[in-house]
């Protein structure tokens, strides 16, 4: 399984960026700065905008665009589609989760298993999801069923590689002093090779949660299943250029939250484990 | 890794397993008869039909092109823009709140925009669009790679009087490679994934293009081997890459040592 490594950024493995929030530098300063950006990139759009380069059809204003953004967060049926698409992105995930990690679990302890299902593995996870959409378009239609379907059918394969890959990586140490010790087979699985499994299957929540959203969204967008993308859908083909840029906008930060969480929920949560005290120093 | 055991069971669960699967798909399907599932065998002759080679110089290869073109342009900018984000804290500090807004934003919701923009739903449309998402892998690994650097190195490099532009070519760039060409790869196969939504979305060639017109036309058969020949076009150039990354980073002891077998 070298494969499973190279697949992951840094990032992946170590969480985002320590110096955006880290304890190194004061916080104050940090948001000064975190401000600051933003602040420049929205002016740098409205001096494009402004200055004609690309014409207002195209490109409508910065302020425009926030003062469509603040009413859409007014009106309920933005809310409605922003939490159909968290809802097929949760669904999908949890699906995914629930579905990858005993599988993961049971092919990298059994060498055997693991063998048995190397190719279909190998060859079934890098086939784009995107490419399924036609297919349950046809099939389930445009419905729940296929947006979480697709959501879940892209975030099962980083969950299964990483967990396999971190149940592979269990220290053989540890292994052979516990059944040394007699502990039974079962219970070596709980408190060894899982506990040392944990921050691997995060990592591949992590990996798989961006990429359950953006398959939640697509099926929208392309299918018509209710959520953002169809609203996206609906500003384009209606020509709503100020909103297809505000629904845009909502969207990443949708992307944003939902790493966030993630991200943060997984520094919490392994507070305990030596991954995260390495990084910290 | 763990070569206990019977090896030849292995071997062949190895080789069976994935047969079985195959010829399972290819009975149900033969005995369901439904049109939406056709067997294997029927699908791997549209295939046949399809691409070899009937519609590969119109639909395959600008794909592929457009997966390439795409992948080396973001491929380069994310390296051009990592490099001074890597070596410079503040620079850094100011672009991450919007590198990383960028990076989870949802690819498909910036297809009309891109459309919007460039005044096309050609290639300078699908190529700058796959471009653009490409950069983020590749430009968060030049910058974590950077910053993993041995300090002495630079350094010593520094009291040595070498400029900063030979600095960067000899030491640096060399040093933070490996985790470059982890970003790389991670780009191509996104860039795939993106070539599909974005010719899904709009387009008059290619593969997503054909996944659409048979999707209107209500044609399985070619939507079947549109779907096999995305899933080959993934494996392959992610072999391909495996292999000439190998090849590119041989030097590399750390990669090495942390490679099995």
């Amino acid at each position: 399984m070298a494969s499973a490594t190279q697949e992951i950024t840094a990032e992946d493995l170590h969480g985002p960026d320590p110096t955006v929030s880290a304890t190194g530098t004061p916080r104050l300063t940090g948001f000064v700065v975190f401000v600051l950006s933003f602040a420049f990139a929205l002016a740098f759009w409205q001096a494009v905008s402004v200055s004609g380069v690309v014409r207002e059809q195209d490109l409508p204003s910065m302020t425009a665009t926030m003062g469509e953004l603040w009413g859409l967060v007014q009106t309920g049926s933005f809310w409605t589609a922003f939490l159909q698409t968290a809802r097929g992105w949760a669904i999908g995930l949890g699906l995914a989760t629930l579905l990858a990690v005993p599988i993961g679990i049971v092919l990298g302890l059994s060498d055997l298993a693991g063998r048995a299902f190397r190719v279909p593995v190998e060859f079934l996870r890098p086939i784009p999801s995107a490419a399924l959409i036609p297919l349950l378009f046809l099939t389930l239609g445009p419905t729940l069923q296929s947006e979480v379907f697709l959501a879940a059918f892209g975030a099962f394969w980083p969950i299964l590689v990483q967990t396999m890959y971190g149940v592979r990586d269990v220290d053989p140490v540890a292994v052979d002093t516990a059944r040394s010790f007699g502990v039974p087979k079962r219970e070596r699985l709980w408190r060894i090779t899982l506990p040392s499994a944990v921050p691997y299957i995060a990592t591949g929540m992590r990996i798989a949660s961006a990429v359950a959203l953006i398959l939640a969204f697509t099926a929208e967008l392309f299918m018509g299943t209710p959520g953002l993308g169809k609203l996206l859908n609906y500003a384009q083909s209606y020509g709503l250029t100020t909103q297809l840029y505000a629904l845009a906008l909502a969207t990443g930060a949708l992307g944003v939250g939902t790493h966030l969480l993630f991200t943060t929920v997984e520094r919490r949560a392994l507070r305990w484990h030596p991954s995260q005290r390495v990084e910290a120093v | 890794m763990r070569g206990r055991g019977h090896e030849t069971v292995k071997v062949a669960a190895e080789i069976a397993v994935p047969i079985a699967i195959v010829v399972v798909w290819e009975l149900w399907a033969r005995s369901a008869d439904s049109q939406f599932w056709p067997p294997p065998s029927k699908i791997v002759q549209e295939f046949n039909d399809l691409w070899v080679f009937e519609q590969f110089r119109s639909d395959v290869v600008p794909s592929l092109m457009r997966i390439l073109l795409g992948f080396g342009i973001g491929s380069a900018v994310g390296v051009a823009i990592g490099v001074p984000l890597g070596m410079s804290l503040w620079a850094r500090k100011f672009a991450m709140p919007q590198i990383e807004y960028w990076r989870a934003m949802p690819p498909p919701a910036l297809l009309p925009i891109s459309v919007l923009l460039l005044h096309s739903i050609g290639n300078l449309q699908k190529v700058s669009f796959i471009a653009f998402f490409c950069i983020f892998p590749v430009l968060l690994n030049t910058i974590d790679g950077i910053r993993g650097l041995d300090p002495t190195l630079v350094d010593t490099a520094r009291a040595y009087g070498i400029p900063a532009h030979e600095r960067i070519r000899r030491i640096v760039l060399p040093a933070a490679f490996p985790q470059i060409s982890a970003g790389m790869r991670i780009s191509l196969s996104l860039a795939v994934i993106i070539m599909v939504v974005a010719e899904y979305f709009s387009s008059t060639s290619g593969v997503g293009y054909v996944l659409l017109i048979s999707k209107n036309t209500f044609q399985l058969g070619p939507m079947w081997a549109a779907i096999l020949l995305i899933g080959v076009i993934g494996y392959v150039l992610n072999l391909a890459y495996m292999l000439a990354e190998r090849r590119m980073l041989a030097w590399h002891r750390g990669w090495r040592a942390a490679t099995p077998q």
